[in-house]
């Protein structure tokens, strides 16, 4: 029962980040309608900061990652302004090659900075939480837990508020916005900032457990990539609930098939569901 | 038209002669082993082209199907001491096997969904590479493929002579795509890159060709592999990483993307601005990663594209003159004729 539950606690909270990532990476998508190739750039570089912020400042935890998102927001909405806007009506493959021409260059300033060393981020909680015969570290839950405030949070704020409104509608519909008054330029920056703030927040929770060093973006945004196929491209909900998919299938297939392929288990499961279904599971109308 | 190709053949000629004269001109030997190298990935790029550049479907799976080239000549003959010619020959053939199956399955996607499913794939490559070791040596990687073997009085012992094979097999891979893109198939691929519709409308079969220039693309990936085993002589699992993919859209994007001769180009210029970035050791993406930004925004047809593009645009420019010439000349003797 407790090895159960914990493959659960891991499926959780693999698939908290990966939602994250994926999150900010479909919002982004809605804008560009190109998948962003530097948001592992993003997700690395917001790690790092909050390594170097927790580390040699001794800042708290949440003030460190409070910090790092707003650096890495800033750094997505610079992206933006400087590559993305002028590319805007570049055939898809500049944009695709720009953003790998990003995700080198802010890679390449990471290693220049802190070496190409593994790094630890401390946990803030080392406590282990215990329910009757049930034991979970305080930091995974605490991974989970913030990963759903947030999740609702954003859900709430694209849904409920008219700021959050535009960026649903640019997405839907770039012209049509623009024609109701929608300021294009603001709601792109407004969206940028969201993934790459919501990128950082994703590395600093999952950084306590997990190693940080340069290329620790590749695999995360090459999952986040599958999961917005699975989820469907633009969709929200379908980040969600790709990203646990992905999370719990990895939780469980490391467990119960083998832990050194865990990491081919989220792509083998996208090559088999696209085989049988080329439109995806959950197909959305923009294809 | 004569002219123009003729003036093409001359050109040709005239890279070939650079080409051959090159080690014998070139100050050491690295000289030699770095150019040999970017032919290689010259030729790499040539068949990553063919899908990118003329059918407009990004794959970012290729480096994993040279990889699997490389393996191929590095196990056969390491670990069943296969010989070296009989495991090259074999390294195209089973590269584009497998290009052939995953093309059947990756190219029912369309745009980015078929890039992102291709990068899945390459990933998977250079797991399977790096996690199966009892078949692939793992990490540790293949060490100690043997040369290429004598054909008849022509050894390749030494960097030069290898230089000469691999610049050989380059020629080669030239011609033949040359002849695949000036052919019906060539321009059917160059159809599907304009309008999957309007391809499919003139009688293009879509999924046939595309599958068509997914497993050529895969055959000239397995090639550069073999002769990347047999140049380098080690191999490790990073030779399917994306990035080694992501170098190649590079060369065939500034040397100019559809293009016969692009890739080559890029292939070489990048290889010897990396070379002259050396200094910058670990740190040159630094640089190498804003060019490739720059180079998308204000240079997007590179070398080949902007020159044919100049060309096009100063021919226009002379027709539209004598157009306009012949156009004068008309309205003056219709002005006669009235008088």
């Amino acid at each position: 029962m407790n090895i159960f539950f914990q493959q659960v606690l891991n499926g959780l909270t693999l698939g908290s980040v990966y939602s994250l990532v994926a999150l900010g990476l479909t919002l982004v998508y809605g804008i560009l309608h190109i998948p962003n190739f530097a948001h592992g750039a993003f997700y690395m570089v917001g790690a790092y900061i909050s390594f170097y912020l927790a580390g040699s400042f001794g800042l708290n935890f949440w003030l460190a990652m409070l910090c790092s998102a707003a650096a890495v927001a800033v750094l997505a909405m610079l992206s933006e302004r400087l590559i993305f806007h002028p590319l805007r009506n570049a055939p898809a493959l500049h944009d695709m090659i720009a953003a790998i021409g990003l995700l080198l260059f802010l890679e390449a300033v990471v290693q220049a900075i802190w070496g190409a060393d593994f790094h630890r981020l401390p946990a803030p909680y080392t406590q282990i939480l215990r329910f009757a015969d049930l034991t979970a570290p305080a930091q995974r839950i605490l991974i989970i837990v913030a990963a759903f405030i947030l999740m609702i949070g954003l859900q709430i704020f694209l849904r409920r508020t008219t700021t959050g409104s535009t960026i649903v509608a640019m997405a839907q519909n770039r012209e049509g916005a623009a024609l109701v008054g929608i300021d294009p330029v603001k709601v792109s920056l407004l969206t940028f900032a969201i993934s790459g703030a919501l990128a950082a927040v994703a590395a600093t929770l999952f950084a306590p457990i997990n190693l940080i060093f340069p290329a620790m973006g590749h695999l995360v945004i090459l999952k986040a990539f599958v999961i917005i196929i699975l989820g469907g491209m633009g969709s929200i909900p379908g980040a969600i609930v790709g990203g646990m998919i992905i999370g719990f299938a990895e939780a469980f297939g490391a467990f119960y098939i083998s832990p050194a392929y865990k990491d081919i288990i989220a792509f083998a499961l996208l090559v088999i569901i696209l085989s049988l279904r080329p439109q995806g599971l959950f197909p959305s109308e923009v294809r | 038209m004569k002219l123009d190709s003729r003036l093409e053949y001359g050109l040709y000629a005239a890279l070939l002669a650079i080409a051959v004269a090159f080690p014998f001109l070139a100050s050491n030997e690295y000289q030699v082993y770095v150019m040999a190298l970017a032919f290689i990935w010259a030729i790499a790029a040539m068949g990553l082209n063919i899908i990118v550049g003329y059918t407009g479907q990004l794959n970012l799976a290729h480096a994993g199907f040279m990889a699997i080239g490389a393996y191929t000549v590095g196990l056969l003959t390491v670990d069943y001491g296969v010989p070296f010619w009989i495991a090259f020959l074999l390294a195209g053939p089973l590269a584009a096997l497998l290009g052939f199956l995953g093309g059947l399955l990756s190219l029912r996607l369309k745009t980015h969904f078929f890039s992102i499913f291709t990068l899945c794939v390459g990933y998977i490559i250079y797991l399977l590479i790096e996690k199966w070791d009892t078949l692939t040596h793992g990490t540790v990687g293949v060490i100690g493929i043997p040369a290429p073997s004598p054909i008849g009085p022509f050894t390749f012992d030494n960097t030069r002579s290898v230089y000469f094979l691999v610049l050989a097999f380059l020629v080669l891979a030239i011609f033949v795509k040359r002849r695949i893109v000036r052919s019906l198939v060539g321009r059917s691929f160059v159809a599907i890159r304009n309008s999957d519709e309007l391809a499919e409308a003139l009688g293009i079969n879509l999924m046939r060709t595309k599958v068509l220039a997914f497993t050529l693309s895969t055959f000239y990936a397995g090639l550069a592999g073999g002769l990347f085993a047999g140049f380098v002589r080690f191999l490790g699992p990073d030779l399917a990483r994306e990035y080694h993919t992501f170098d190649m859209v590079a060369f065939v994007l500034v040397g100019g993307i559809g293009t016969l001769m692009g890739p080559v180009l890029g292939a070489i210029a990048l290889t010897w601005i990396t070379q002259s970035l050396q200094f910058l050791e670990t740190y040159r993406m630094i640089v190498f990663g804003p060019l490739l930004i720059l180079l998308v925004m204000f240079w997007p047809n590179g070398i080949i594209g902007t020159y044919t593009r100049w060309q096009a645009r100063r021919r226009e420019s002379g027709g539209a003159a004598s157009a306009a010439k012949r156009k004068s000349k008309e309205l003056h003797d219709e002005a006669r004729a009235n008088v």
